[in-house]
């Protein structure tokens, strides 16, 4: 599954980082020799096997419907680029 | 055949509308599905927000026990069946009001599958709308767009609420199904308490998913399960008033026979519903095709729960509306539609029963369903917050059934009563509105009428229903008190009939 | 007075206790070297020496009064991953410079409860994501070390190069570090100092900025084993708010180094003999092997068939949950936001394309791409399953043997840029350390010797989920055998 230029636009925009076209066929390269090394992966007979998402065997725990946090609109917006009356600001958005 | 009134008739033939319904209730917790931070109405901007909420770096989710117990309750209220284990995911996309940059939500694995519910239509027949699945996710923030020309302001406190998403199959076929299953939807939840079930302030909302196909093609669908039969479907956001629903459903049906008709396709889409001029739009006016990328949340474990545990919440759940309208049928002699609008609110079925113990439950049920809704309807209350004792509308029909007042005066009690004159005996005694039952007062009334109206008496010989004439005059002549039965035997007596 | 700064953790903390110095003078020590050695090596972004100098002036009135934690008075460097309250917080990238926390990590919080002093925050690679501290947007780590007879700067290995770096070279007693795929092994590999990432769930991940969740564990480097199992255990405690974090006691390690290792069973894993291993590093390991044996270790040959899959599945779930935990830092509520943009999707875009670079970039490309619809199975659900036979050759092997030894790294330190040019001569730094991460198992590397250029090595013991002890017992064995203490000459 080779990668090219479109592919590699496409990407870039879901993950939401600004490429330059010319950035887009050596990225193309790049990730082609990246994902062809990965696919030695094939190799691998995964059958009737549960994919394994976490080391932690044990279950979720489970936290009582207590309000212990919130309250701290300073700390919520200490590090915001700009903020207003108590609300962070940011571009119009059009809905 | 039903089937008929789900058509609608377009330029070149008939269509049929499928829906399918994403109901997203918020449940009523105290603190965030994953953070400690207060869920709650009306705080100032960002004050309900930890920094769990606003995804700080480094801030990890912990999952509230009472959200899950409420989303085990809920299934177990549509008859679903509760997965004993289940798992978070990642929903990823990018909005200002989604601090993470994806939402927690459950796409693989639920906490709740099938399910079934059964909803009454407006012409008291029953139909069944399959639950696909229910599962727990956040809610987002909220942006608001007035505060600035040009900038938008960003407020989190919602963000990080727990939410029950119940996605039906699409099992439903008209607008006015697509409504009384919201309805139904919400009555259960509010008998649950999993839900409040506002739908003003959003804490129910819902997606509508509207395709059309010619006539016969959801049969086919039905009969093979393939998806080909049904039209494309398009999403109607976020609708969250049963009128709206109906109304943005029979636009987007229209819309939709209109493309097709002209030859066109319809393009799958989010939509929302704009009340003010009763129209969808293309939420995303971009081609951009959404792709979530959805993966099990890696700061989150398996869900687990054991079976004792949801068989002690099933202990505990209260009686559901479907099994309180059977009882109200069986145990008060109600019909269905009787017993249908007293159980549609929770707290007017307890209102109800609480006044019909040892009275005539029909009755009962004629007063609360008539002159107390009315009333409360009038001072836009409801009967969680009803003024009027249920004892007292149990000694109104205890009055009427011990021939104390006639049903006539009873309306004039009632009206004493509710404004805070006292109990309906109170008022009674008070007014002077017993019943007259004292055979000589009424009989002197009654020689009087017939010595003033010779003429009519003597023709009532011919047409006994003329008698209604001289009740009538009776009741006026003893200010409505006169026991009506009474007055129709000394009346019979006297006139010869 | 000898140097202070040359004492490892365990003798300073019992010089404080016994008052034969005071936390000012030995903070103010580091404060001093630090100062001369910063600009060369460049292992701090930053340092704090107002707030070290006030906790050690506290420490000082505790440890007057015979009070004090642990750690009492000990001058300590913090990877600039931890959200350390009141101080600024990077994870060395462009993204969070200027970001000031208003909260506090659990593990730094741990360390100030048993009265560790915050000498600053060390540099590393941009949000962990590195093997060479070459891509940290503050400019890369120096290795204290130098090839004989060569000029060359080396890269002190990453991401936690800053944390290496600074212990190796005394601008800190100890320090906290982070390991993903290899990133306390193979920098403590690469400085002669001691790393371990304990068992996955050991220490909580709150306040830590994420890179994978599922791999990320903190850990300390240190100058020997003992300090590393003294650190550890003031790191590691269960956490509620940390979901996957584990509900365990926290054992005092500091029992385990020392202990005889007679009759221990030491698994020798063939598959780690890969192609084109330098025969400096198979000797070592052979050695390794020797000096077990001589301490009364039974060897025995394993197969860990999959190992050789390991990276290639960890460059499928590091970048995929990394795609996912850095969606976050998007300009709108914290971090960096980009000032030229034409629309809401075009200020995200450019903020995230200023704010990280470029490894950084390259790594969420691929996430964004593995997870995207069609490849979801193919890429991310395979990986996730291959990663569980990878466990199983570790599930299957623990019967017959304790521990398992292996070389830390697959060379020793190279020279900074060496490995730019291609992204997959830098991945297989890591081939001897990621499989236990995606194993979830502790692993520590201990300094066994210098090769024909007078650089470090390190092996790697790998221990059973929980088993720290053995991993610590076995790594003080080697420490002992090796008599390593060589130091690199001072040339900053």
């Amino acid at each position: 599954m080779a990668i090219d230029a479109a592919t590699v636009r496409k990407v870039a925009h879901l993950a939401r980082i600004k490429t330059p076209e010319d950035r887009l066929e050596p990225l193309a390269q790049e990730l082609n020799g990246i994902l062809q090394w990965i696919e030695q992966l094939d190799e691998v007979d995964v059958q009737g096997v549960e994919p394994m998402t976490s080391n932690v065997s044990q279950p979720l725990r489970l936290r009582d419907d207590v309000v212990t946090d919130g309250d701290k609109v300073a700390d919520v917006l200490s590090n915001a680029p700009k903020s207003a009356d108590g609300f962070f600001v940011v571009p119009k958005v059009v809905e | 055949m039903t089937e008929n009134t789900k058509l609608i008739q377009g330029r070149t033939g008939a269509w049929e509308i499928v829906m399918g319904l994403e109901i997203h209730a918020q449940v009523a917790s105290n603190a965030k599905l994953f953070s400690g931070a207060a869920v709650g109405f009306g705080a100032g901007p960002n004050e309900q927000v930890s920094l769990i909420d606003a995804g700080f770096p480094g801030m990890l989710p912990t999952l509230n026990k009472y959200c899950v117990e409420q989303a085990v309750k809920s299934g177990l209220g549509l008859r679903a069946q509760i997965n004993l284990k289940s798992q978070f995911d990642r929903k990823n996309y990018f909005y200002p009001d989604l601090p993470t940059g994806y939402q927690i939500s459950q796409l693989y694995h639920p906490i709740v599958g099938e399910g079934v519910v059964e909803v009454e239509a407006e012409d008291g027949s029953f139909f069944n709308v399959g639950i696909e699945r229910l599962h727990l996710e956040q809610d987002a923030g909220k942006l608001i767009h007035d505060l600035s020309p040009t900038e938008s302001y960003v407020d989190l406190n919602r963000a990080g609420t727990a939410l029950m998403e119940i996605v039906s199959r699409p099992d439903i076929r008209t607008p006015e199904e697509a409504v009384a299953y919201v309805k139904k939807i919400r009555t259960i939840l509010i008998y649950l308490g999993t839900c409040d079930g506002d739908m003003e302030k959003g804490n129910l909302r819902a997606d509508v998913n509207v395709s059309v196909c010619r006539e016969g093609n959801y049969d086919r669908f039905k009969e093979t399960g393939d998806f080909s039969f049904l039209g494309t479907r398009c999403e109607i956001k976020n609708v969250n008033s049963f009128r709206f629903i109906s109304q943005a459903i029979q636009y987007e049906a229209r819309r939709q026979i209109e493309i097709l008709e002209d030859g066109g396709s319809i393009i799958q889409e989010t939509r929302l519903y704009d009340a003010t001029v009763g129209e969808t739009r293309s939420m995303r006016s971009k081609e951009e095709a959404q792709d979530y990328r959805y993966f099990p949340d890696p700061d989150l474990l398996p869900l687990v729960l054991e079976q004792a545990w949801i068989n002690e919440i099933k202990a505990s759940l209260p009686e559901l509306p479907d099994d309180k309208r059977r009882r109200f049928m069986s145990e008060y002699g109600l019909s269905q539609y009787d017993a249908g609008v007293l159980i549609s609110e929770q707290a007017k079925a307890e209102y109800f029963e609480a006044a019909a113990k040892g009275r005539d439950a029909k009755l009962v049920s004629n007063w609360v369903t008539n002159e107390v809704s009315a009333r409360l309807a009038a001072d836009s209350k409801d009967f969680s917050d009803n003024p009027l004792p249920a004892a007292h509308v149990a000694q109104l029909v205890e009055l009427i059934e011990t021939n104390v007042i006639s049903s006539k005066i009873a309306k004039e009690v009632f009206d004493h009563v509710w404004n805070g004159e006292g109990s309906p005996a109170e008022v009674v005694e008070k007014h002077g509105l017993k019943q007259v039952t004292d055979t000589g007062a009424i009989e002197k009334a009654v020689d009087e009428i017939i010595a003033a109206n010779p003429d009519k008496a003597a023709a009532v010989a011919e047409k006994p229903q003329a008698i209604g004439w001289f009740v009538g005059q009776v009741m006026k002549a003893t200010g409505g008190k006169a026991n009506p039965a009474a007055v129709n035997d000394i009346l019979k007596a006297k006139l010869g009939l | 007075m000898t140097d202070l700064t040359k004492l490892t953790l365990a003798d300073a903390v019992d010089g404080l206790k016994a008052k034969t110095f005071s936390s000012e003078e030995l903070t103010q020590a580091f404060l001093t070297n630090i100062e001369a050695a910063n600009p060369t090596l460049n292992a701090y972004i930053e340092l704090t020496a107002d707030k070290a100098l006030g906790q050690a002036r506290a420490s000082d009135a505790r440890l007057a009064k015979g009070e004090g934690g642990a750690l009492e008075g000990a001058p300590l460097g913090v990877k600039d991953l931890f959200c350390t309250e009141g101080v600024q917080t990077t994870a060395a990238s462009n993204m969070l410079r200027g970001f000031v926390p208003p909260y506090e990590s659990t593990v730094t919080a741990n360390l100030w409860r048993d009265g560790a002093v915050m000498l600053g925050k060390l540099n590393m690679d941009e949000f962990a994501m590195g093997s060479a501290n070459e891509t940290s947007a503050f400019g890369p780590v120096k290795n204290p070390w130098k090839a004989k007879g060569s000029n060359a700067e080396l890269t002190p290995g990453g991401s936690s190069g800053g944390s290496a770096s600074a212990v190796a070279s005394d601008l800190c007693l100890a320090a906290t570090a982070s390991d993903t795929g290899g990133s306390i092994r193979q920098p403590a590999a690469f400085t002669g100092t001691v790393g371990i990432k304990p068992t996955y769930g050991r220490a909580s991940r709150f306040g830590m900025v994420a890179f994978a969740s599922s791999l990320d564990q903190a850990g300390p480097i240190t100058k020997t084993v003992k300090d590393a199992a003294l650190l550890l255990k003031s790191m590691c405690s269960f956490d509620a708010k940390d979901s996957t974090s584990l509900d365990v006691p926290t054992p005092d390690w500091t029992q385990s180094v020392g202990q005889s290792v007679k009759g221990l069973r030491i698994g020798v894993p063939a598959e780690y003999l890969i192609d084109g291993m330098s025969e400096e590093i198979k000797a070592l390991w052979e050695q390794g092997v020797a000096w077990l044996k001589a301490a009364g270790c039974e060897i025995v040959e394993i197969s860990l068939p999959h190992t050789k899959y390991a990276l290639p599945t960890y460059y499928i779930v590091a970048p995929a949950e990394a795609s996912s935990n850095l969606a976050r830092y998007d300009g709108m509520r914290f971090g960096h936001r980009a000032e030229d943009f034409s629309s809401l999707d075009d200020l995200y875009a450019a903020s995230r394309a200023e704010g990280f670079g470029k490894e950084v970039q390259r790594r969420l490309t691929i996430g964004a791409y593995v997870l995207s619809a069609g490849f979801y199975d193919a890429y991310y659900v395979k990986a996730l399953k291959v990663r569980r036979r990878i466990a199983e050759d570790f599930d299957n092997v623990w019967g017959k043997v304790d521990a398992i030894l292996t070389p830390s790294t697959p060379s020793a330190a190279f020279a900074i840029g060496d490995k730019q040019i291609d992204p997959l001569t830098m991945y297989l730094n890591d081939v001897f350390t990621v499989t236990t991460n995606l194993a979830g198992l502790p692993g520590i590397s201990v300094p066994a010797g210098l090769n024909s250029e007078g650089l470090p090595l390190g092996l790697q013991v790998i221990g059973k989920a929980l088993d720290e002890a053995t991993v610590f017992q076995v790594a003080g064995a080697l420490e002992d055998a090796a008599g390593y203490v060589a130091k690199p000459d001072r040339w900053w």
